[in-house]
């Protein structure tokens, strides 16, 4: 690679981004042609993907070396100090190469190979079907049908081919619409709601200007007041620099909170969404939502919208549907918004992590709706910046196709579902809330700062032990007792079957004693169940005071300070 | 005095609202001496509506017609109102409210009238007391004697009767330390970490004055617990006043321990608000969340400004570093700010849940509760007289037991496995320190509790949490022991308001799901929502 010129340096130190005792990591710093790898003495790895940079800073030369602060994408903010000052210019100059790519053909996808071959490659991107979505959603019917009007691009380069429309919408009716709306985007069916009495849509379109009233008949008009991609991205930008403060204190922590605008932000989005589906829901009305484009603010809130009234899209499957429906078909554009590419700065905008804000907002109100848990929206986070499966380069389907993205990329659904386990919501199923339209609260205090997300690699900031394991270990003896329950009984049934005199034997009464070989099986699986539990005590996540800023003011015990502190957060030292 | 006399009403007929979660209750409504009572007639459920008048925080009337409205605020947060057929008697029963909620007699409040089947009186009150948790201590280490120099609570009125002292410090020396300490309150044992070999103690604040007095038995007694502990033990002063209010302390008789005059001990600042600011931040916190309408910004903006969430990491920080001291230190702790009773016990109490594996069982936390705050004397009839609905200029108020319980609450949260209890004991605590059939919470301190007989006459509070019904509220089902020290983080972006996750309504069967309404910021079965407006 020819932008790299050090591949390895060592002695750098790595700072904890909160500490304020100057506590460091000493290790190695490596570059490779994809990563930066920091692996520290305790042989720890820090794996950071270029793609994920947002931006590398050089500090002023200290005297331990020169500071080399990278903020990511993902919200993860690292701090070195390599000790050579050439060194760290080299690595600079490096990253600031690495990081912003001129060429689609040079982002991560196209070289990442995870062995799989052509055909499993294929299977993962036919995975998510959206004629089948389509199909599950009712249409085409009496009212709705296919329109091949797009099919080359033609009437609009930014939609699908595939585009459901009004039946009685003839072709000349299509195009004129077209050219009446911003970059061609006509109202097309986004979802459309099936329930016993009444059939609703949303559907979609761009506007720049709105529709005057006079001709469209029975129609009402509803302003949301969502701001725009600029506005979104310096809210954000204000909001990292309070969360990334030094030793903030709670003031200055909810005033920072207040003037980045974001929670009022992530509230009108919600509010939007609701005010669709309760018009869906409730009036049995249809919504055309639109914004200038169509391809941000309407995004967001046809897919929130449809999340709260569809609870197929509440499933892990239905959740990747949705994005692949709502996002990734009409043209979101997630190469320009996340910045693939060193384009535009202007065009960079977390349109879609506010999505993802708005529905973790949504699984703390109703825990017991989704299936996927926080971890899942974490992870799909990660790849709209990370470049490694083709499903996010790129910026509307035309483009993807142009890319031959599914010949030569693979898609990151297969993987998730692959690793679905990690990503299940243990307390998923309530009936009530599986099937339910969702409606929310949005009274101003159910917004809460989403410190998983902009804390994610901040660990010393999180609960120190999870419920989440605990639960599915639960659910699982559950299941496991249920069958023995099954067997037990289906036992017992046989027996009285055969002893036609209905005598209750001695031997019947023995088979459900703890002796039996279905019940010692589950005292078994309890004690294996709830190893796990003391492995989740034994390594309490940054549970050692010297994590913590407790002795900010205690001057005197910074000289005390043990010789050797446990550098790896997490290990908590045995009191007893 | 008859209660008789302050009913001015027989029966009525009225409409109970709850808030928008539940259905509104109709029926007869009537006043006794500590309740207010709904029977909506037998085939209603529940078939009795009951409140005790002491719950009552404020009450507003408004006539129209002829019928009237009288509108609840309770101690526990929430907010009632009542449509009542006929002007007079809405009257009648807002006057009869109001002097019946505001009785300040100890001994004809409802505990001790309170006789619930199953329960015999007397039963726990023997549970906790220090000789207890001195038997612990003795088991580790002979360095400290059980001492009943306090019998006749003439050495402390706020002390219980025996004390937990160093040894090698004979009963008239602390008679002298008691002279030399706020309130009497010398230094005693508040919790032994047996890993470590170091104690944390508490006391009031050394009466230096102006002239820089000083207690050469004060000064035996701290250097003896140093050593106690180990060869070369060093101490830290917790102090909870910055250095200009201990300094300004000593223009008014009080003051701080002189740096030479304790040897090893090293004096540590850290400044918690007690008092009338705690109380304001209390109010306004409740006020900013009544609000269900106000923006984003306003409500932001207000969570800021009341400084709740400040006090409650200022709290939280300061307990960790009183526990680090302890285990990663070596160092003993003595903690005290002007009296000793408010911000002493809350980082006293806080320091052991974050130490003390035992602390953080069910039976562990009532014992910390019953010895760390009751006994040790947080004056719960004064502080707990108002909650934050109240209109009444505050006096002695002061929601510190609150803050203990929130505090705990975030550690909960941050260590969800490790606590024996979980929020409905926390709640359930809260109530009722404000308002309680039981006598556990009564009076300011152990002098007090005895001259009213609380222990003989009524019902500990401790017994009444123990039935297996109130058990399975109580208790955290993810408990696992846990035996490390908990360290929590007390940055902002870890905390979070108490705001508790109602259950979802079983009755409803619609297929619209709306979220509960998460209410106040305390899990309240009733909405904060102003049912007036």
């Amino acid at each position: 690679m020819e932008h790299i010129r050090t591949t390895k340096v060592e002695q750098v130190k790595l700072l904890d981004r909160f500490s304020t005792s100057n506590k460091s990591l000493t290790g190695t710093l490596y570059l490779t042609a994809t990563h930066l790898l920091f692996i520290d003495a305790h042989q720890k790895e820090t794996w950071i993907l270029h793609h994920h940079i947002a931006s590398v800073e050089k500090l002023a030369l200290t005297t331990s070396g020169c500071p080399l602060v990278i903020q990511c994408k993902n919200f993860r903010t690292v701090h070195f100090i390599v000790p050579r000052e050439r060194d760290c210019h080299d690595i600079y100059n490096s990253l600031l190469q690495l990081s912003k790519q001129a060429k689609y053909e040079d982002l991560y996808a196209f070289s990442y190979n995870p062995k799989q071959n052509d055909a499993e490659r294929l299977r993962g991107w036919e995975l998510i079907d959206l004629a089948e979505e389509y199909k599950r959603m009712g249409v085409p019917n009496s009212n709705w049908q296919l329109s091949d009007a797009n099919r080359d691009y033609k009437i609009c380069e930014t939609y699908p081919r595939e585009l459901y429309v009004p039946r009685i919408a003839s072709k000349p009716i299509i195009v004129g619409s077209s050219k009446f709306r911003s970059k061609g985007r006509f109202p097309v069916l986004s979802y459309y709601h099936q329930s016993k009495e009444l059939n609703a849509m949303a559907n979609r379109a761009a506007g720049k200007g709105y529709e005057n009233e006079d001709n469209y008949s029975n129609i009402r008009f509803q302003f949301v007041g969502i701001e725009n991609i600029h506005v979104m991205r310096s809210s954000l930008q204000k909001l990292l620099e309070v969360n990334g403060t030094k030793g903030l204190s709670v003031n200055d922590f909810y005033s920072g909170l207040e003037s980045s605008g974001w929670l009022r932000h992530i509230k009108a989005v919600m509010d939007a969404a609701i005010f669709l589906a309760k018009a869906i829901e409730a009036e049995s009305a249809s919504v055309l939502v639109h914004c200038s484009d169509g391809w941000d603010r309407t995004s967001q809130v046809c897919s929130l919208g449809s999340l709260l009234l569809d609870p197929y899209y509440r499933t892990i499957r239905g959740f990747m549907v949705l994005i692949e429906k709502d996002w990734i078909s009409f043209g979101h554009k997630f190469s320009e918004r996340c910045g693939h590419l060193d384009g535009d700065p202007k065009e960079v905008s977390p349109v879609f992590t506010q999505f993802l804000e708005c529905v973790w907002h949504l699984t703390e109100q109703f825990p017991q709706a989704f299936e996927f848990n926080e971890a899942f929206l974490l992870q799909i986070h990660e790849h709209i910046h990370s470049c490694q499966f083709g499903n996010f380069i790129g910026n509307c389907q035309k483009e993807r196709e142009e890319l031959k993205l599914k010949e030569k990329t693979y898609s990151l659904w297969p993987f998730l579902l692959d690793d679905q386990k990690k990503y299940l919501n243990p307390l998923y199923g309530s009936q009530s809330q599986k099937s339910a339209v969702l409606e929310p609260n949005t009274v101003s205090f159910n917004f809460k700062f989403w410190r998983n997300m902009y804390h994610q690699f901040d660990r010393t900031l999180h609960p120190r032990q999870s419920v989440f394991n605990i639960i599915m270990n639960m659910n699982e003896q559950n299941k496991q007792l249920e069958k023995d329950i099954k067997d037990l009984e289906s036992q017992i049934k046989q027996r009285k079957n055969k002893q036609t005199d209905g005598i209750l034997s001695k031997e019947l009464l023995n088979s459900v004693r703890p002796e039996s070989p279905a019940l010692k099986a589950t005292l078994s699986l309890k004690e294996q169940a709830l190893l796990p539990v003391n492995d989740v005590l034994r390594t309490i996540e940054g549970s050692s005071p010297a994590d913590n800023r407790y002795s900010e003011y205690a001057d005197e015990f910074s000289k005390a300070e043990p010789a050797v502190v446990s550098l790896e957060y997490g290990v908590a030292r045995m009191t007893c | 005095m008859e209660f008789a006399e302050l009913i001015r009403t027989g029966q009525a007929q009225a409409e109970l609202l709850r808030g928008p979660e539940e259905p509104p209750l109709r029926g007869t409504l009537c006043i006794t001496g500590h309740h207010l009572m709904l029977s909506p007639g037998p085939q209603a459920t529940p078939d009795l509506w009951l409140l005790l008048l002491r719950n009552v925080d404020s009450i507003e009337k408004r006539v129209a017609g002829d019928s009237g409205t009288i509108t609840l605020r309770c101690k526990d947060l929430r907010v009632l109102q009542l449509d009542i057929e006929g002007v007079e008697a809405t009257l009648d029963i807002a006057r009869s409210i109001e002097a019946l909620s505001s009785l300040e007699s100890v001994i004809t409040s409802f505990p001790f009238f309170y006789r619930p089947k199953g329960l015999r009186l007397g039963d726990a009150w023997h549970f906790h007391p220090p000789e207890c948790y001195y038997k612990r201590v003795a088991r580790e280490t002979n360095a400290w004697r059980l001492s009943e120099a306090n019998e006749d609570f003439s050495l402390c009125p706020s002390y219980p009767r025996a004390v937990i002292v160093p040894r090698a410090v004979d009963d008239s020396a602390l008679a002298r330390s008691a002279r030399f300490r706020q309130g009497g309150r010398f230094p005693v044992l508040s919790y032994y970490h047996a890993p470590s070999g170091t104690v944390l103690l508490r006391a009031g604040q050394p009466l230096t004055g102006p002239q820089k007095r000083r207690c050469s038995e004060d000064e035996d007694l701290l250097r003896a617990v140093l050593a106690g502990a180990r060869p070369g033990a060093r101490g830290f002063i917790v102090d909870t006043r910055s250095p200009q209010a201990a300094k300004q302390a000593r223009m008014t008789g009080g003051g701080t321990e002189a740096k030479a005059a304790y040897p090893g001990w090293k004096r540590l600042h850290r400044p918690l608000e007690t008092g009338r600011p705690l109380q304001e931040s209390f109010v306004r916190l409740v006020e900013a969340c009544g609000d269900l309408e106000q923006s984003m910004d306003r409500w932001l903006n207000r969570l800021e400004s009341c400084r709740w969430l400040s006090h409650v990491k200022e709290t939280l920080s300061t307990a960790c570093l009183a526990a680090q001291s302890m285990e990663q230190e070596g160092a003993c702790v003595l903690v005290h700010g002007a009296e000793g009773t408010d911000s002493t016990l809350l980082i006293t109490s806080l320091a052991q849940l974050i130490l003390d594996p035992l602390s953080r069982t069910m039976a562990g936390f009532q014992e910390l509760i019953e010895r760390e705050w009751i006994q040790a004397g947080h004056p719960f009839q004064l502080r707990c007289a108002h909650s934050a609905f109240s209109h009444a200029r505050p006096k002695h108020e002061a929601p510190t037991f609150l803050l203990f319980l929130d505090c705990v609450w975030q550690l909960g949260r941050q260590f969800p496995l490790s606590l024996e209890f979980g929020e409905g004991m926390l709640l359930a605590l809260f109530d009722h320190a404000y308002a309680s059939p039981f006598g556990t919470f009564l009076c300011n301190n152990e002098k007090e509790r005895c001259l009213c007989e609380v222990r003989t006459r009524t019902h500990s509070l401790w017994s009444g949490l123990s039935q297996p019904k109130e058990q399975r509220k109580l208790r955290n089902p993810l408990y696992v022991p846990n035996p490390l020290a908990i360290w929590p983080s007390a940055e902002p972006q870890s905390l979070r308001l108490w705001q508790g996750d109602p259950p979802p309504p079983p009755w409803r069967s619609s297929r619209l799901c709306s979220a509960s309404l998460p209410v106040l910021f305390l899990l309240r079965p009733v909405s904060a929502r102003d049912p007036s407006t």
